[in-house]
């Protein structure tokens, strides 16, 4: 432990990026090393539980280009008003100190996996005995015509949490009376399902209050969406007329945008839009792919004991990059395959008990103020795929007590996931 | 606070046995006919001595240190307006638990089984027919009680009490450990709780209790429903142990 914290400071010390490889480099003979990609939600939990269960058996690198993570989680509700924005973000300090990983602040631009190597932004590279890649999502070009990633400063995603989640916020914000908020939906797979529906209904919430008659159109490509009657039932009740949806078969899955005149083209009709978030279709993290761990599906398939990379057992994709079956792309399973993970790297470097793999899933959602409502999971490694075992979701018509205990959860929740990622908070 | 509660009923129970009593599935439902579950007169006794210092039943019943009881069957837990009830009692209710006979029999064995951090000061009353007499008595005073087994004339309600061995478990708290790596992520390490509860430093037999309670669905929770009912008997024992340790 104690070398860990001298050898954070040591690296911390050096100026970032550049110049700070050699003192790993003459380490890694000593202790084997993984290498994590990312540190979001998948990539922090993993390095934690490395760095904290092998109690400095294992050198633990992590690399993350941001100094302080923003959880899209509850960003929906820094959008509604229930939440700040700087209670969305953790820093990594925890992990360094408390935990013994070694952060380091740049980019992965490239792995060489036959000389099981990571190529830094910075300039050098790391080597590694095993090398976790958790680099969240990316976006598919021309999955909505007329957007690129140069129009997010015009039509934000806010899909990836941080200034584009304030960029949408403010431009709800000033959007005029009576104005309109258009939403993309996703095509499936894409990171958090109920996750656009949970930021309609904030919107709504935010808007009912600021300028109530303003209106939400979603343009939706799927037929149907998480959660979807008890989202629909909610809207009803609590934004009679505010919302209209509208789903393939009226044109939902024929759209194209006009970032420059900020309209929305449906099925040939052009829409003026107010505000205009646009969701694209996803694929892993770039990186996945340029490491040559994705397939076709443009996501990293992994087999579902252990996370491992179906294309190298030394590698193991965690989070939403990965292809693992049946569990939703969420926070909460990124930090549930990470410790599976954790457990089967350890057992493989160190010796360490392994034991079988168990993941879950809960999500919740908050429609509007004190309405919570959640769904979840478990699920078991299968032949071929990680298959959920048994499932649940919270009920239509359920009374205002019971969602009002759901959403407090869900609080719960948030302070407890954000710790066991990042290490307990300290102020 | 509520943790001394339950260190001090566990000081006062030498080797407290977990006692959960599960109606076997099923059974109750099918069986029709006019038996009650037990015998209401004797009922009354045990009511007058094991209940009556803190609760009253039949017409013009008030509350007292416990809400009162008349129309228990049936009735949603923590339901008596102006009742001051325990946070604990109060997320259950709004959990959904609601008095029935499966539900009551295994408060009525073992309080924290259903409900961990009530303020019902009671250790239970571990003897099943005992406690089937109670139940009857209880039912007597119920106007409109569901899922009772009106069996045929002989029978009982089918109620049993986990298996002493697996009630006597103990478990290995480096598997617990693992195994509470799924937990945490909703519980805290640290025992603190907002909008989820602690559970660290628990007695681990009542950690056992709640956990089965869960598993045999019937306290309400559908997320713990879940995380149960996959652990087995010994996982279950593992994770009390660990929990025991941690948080002292
Ligand atoms: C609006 C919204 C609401 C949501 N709500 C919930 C919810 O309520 N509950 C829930 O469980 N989930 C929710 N999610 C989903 C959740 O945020 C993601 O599923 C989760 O963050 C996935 O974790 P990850 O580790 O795969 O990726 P991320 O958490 O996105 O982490 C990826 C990290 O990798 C880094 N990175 C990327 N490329 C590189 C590189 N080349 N080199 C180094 N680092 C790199 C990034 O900077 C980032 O920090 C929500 C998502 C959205 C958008
Ligand atoms: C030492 C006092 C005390 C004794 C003895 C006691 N209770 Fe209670 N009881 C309470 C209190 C206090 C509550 C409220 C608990 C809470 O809020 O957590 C309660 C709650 C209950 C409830 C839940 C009521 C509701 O509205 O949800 C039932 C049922 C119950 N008791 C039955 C019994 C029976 C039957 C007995 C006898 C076997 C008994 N109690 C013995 C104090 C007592
Ligand atoms: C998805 C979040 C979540 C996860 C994961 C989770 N729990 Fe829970 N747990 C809860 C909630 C919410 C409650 C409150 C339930 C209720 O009202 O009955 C709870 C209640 C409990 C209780 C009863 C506490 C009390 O005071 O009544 C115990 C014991 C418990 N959990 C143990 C566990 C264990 C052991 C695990 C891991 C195997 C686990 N939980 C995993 C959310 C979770």
């Amino acid at each position: 432990m104690s070398w860990n914290r001298r050898h954070f400071l040591a690296m911390t010390g050096m100026a970032t990026g550049t110049a700070l490889l050699p003192a790993p480099m003459v380490m890694a003979q000593a202790r084997p090393r993984v290498v994590v990609i990312g540190g979001g939600t998948g990539g922090a939990t993993v390095a934690r539980y490395l760095a904290k269960d092998s109690e400095g058996a294992l050198d633990v690198l992590l690399i993350e280009p941001t100094r302080r993570y923003y959880t899209c989680y509850f960003s929906n509700l820094y959008l509604g008003g229930f939440w700040d924005y700087d209670a969305l973000g953790h820093g990594y300090a925890n992990l360094a100190s408390d935990n013994g990983v070694n952060v380091v602040h740049d980019w992965a631009i490239g792995v060489d996996r036959d000389a099981r190597t990571v190529r830094l932004g910075g300039g050098g590279s790391v080597g590694y005995e095993r090398l976790v890649v958790a680099p969240g999502i990316d976006f598919v070009e021309g999955s909505v015509p007329g957007w690129d990633v140069s129009s997010q400063h015009i039509m934000p995603h806010a899909y990836k949490a941080g200034s584009q989640t304030q960029l949408l916020k403010a431009q709800i914000e000033a959007m005029p009376e009576g104005g309109t908020f258009a939403m993309v939906a996703p095509p499936n797979p894409y990171r958090c399902p109920p996750g656009p529906y949970e930021r309609v209904s904030m919107v709504a919430h935010l808007l009912k209050q600021s300028n109530p008659t303003a209106k939400i159109l979603i343009v939706d490509p799927k037929e149907s969406f998480s959660k979807q009657a008890l989202f629909e039932e909610g809207w009803q009740k609590h934004y009679s007329g505010m919302i209209t949806r509208i789903g393939p078969d009226f044109g939902g899955n024929n759209v194209e945008v006009r970032p420059q005149t900020m309209e929305i083209v449906i099925d040939g009709e052009a829409e003026k839009a107010d505000v205009c978030n646009v969701i694209p279709a996803q694929k892993a993290g770039l990186i996945a792919a340029d490491a040559g761990l994705t397939d076709d599906t443009g996501w990293a398939p992994v087999t579902p004991q252990d996370m491992r990379s179906r294309l190298d057992r030394n590698v193991f994709v965690l989070g939403d990059s990965s292809a693992q079956g049946d569990m939703p792309k969420s926070g909460f399973s990124a930090n549930s395959q990470a410790k599976v993970a954790a457990n089967v790297i350890r057992a493989d470097l160190t010796g360490s008990r392994a034991f079988p793999a168990r993941y879950s899933n809960t999500c919740w959602s908050l429609i509007a103020d004190g309405d919570g409502v959640k769904v979840g999971a478990s699920y078991e490694p299968s032949e071929d795929k990680i298959s959920s075992v048994e499932s649940f979701v919270s009920k239509t018509g359920e009374d205002t007590d019971l969602r009002r205990q759901t959403y407090e959860e869900s609080i719960g929740w948030y302070k407890g996931i954000t710790a066991d990622v990042f290490g307990a908070p300290t102020a | 606070m509520n943790r001394s509660f339950r260190r001090a009923r566990h000081m006062g129970v030498a080797a407290a046995a977990i006692i959960l009593a599960v109606a076997t599935q099923g059974r109750s439902d099918q069986q029709q006919g006019a038996a009650p579950i037990g015998d209401a007169e004797a009922g009354a006794a045990v009511f007058a001595e094991d209940c009556a210092a803190c609760h009253q039943i039949g017409k013009g019943a008030t509350d007292q240190v416990g809400p009162q009881l008349t129309g228990i069957f049936d009735r949603p837990a923590g339901a008596i307006e102006g009742f001051d009830y325990s946070p604990a009692l109060q997320r259950m209710g709004a959990d959904g638990l609601i008095w029935r006979l499966k539900t009551l029999d295994a408060f009525l064995a073992n309080p924290v089984a259903m409900v961990s951090d009530t303020a019902m000061i009671f250790d239970g009353i571990a003897d099943s027919p005992r406690r089937q007499d109670l139940l009857a008595f209880l039912r007597a005073h119920s106007a409109q009680p569901g899922d009772i087994p009106e069996s045929a004339p002989t029978a009982k309600a089918i109620l049993f009490e986990l298996p002493p061995e697996t009630a006597a478990l103990v478990g290995d708290p480096e598997y617990g450990q693992y195994l509470a790596q799924e937990c945490a992520t909703c519980h805290q390490g640290d025992g603190s709780a907002e909008g989820i509860p602690a559970i660290t430093g628990w007695p681990a037999p009542d950690f056992m209790a709640a956990m089965h309670a869960y598993k045999a669905k019937l306290r309400p929770h559908p997320v713990m429903q879940m995380m149960a009912g996959r652990l087995d008997d010994e996982q279950i024992a593992a994770l009390a142990a660990y929990y025991e340790q941690i948080g002292e």
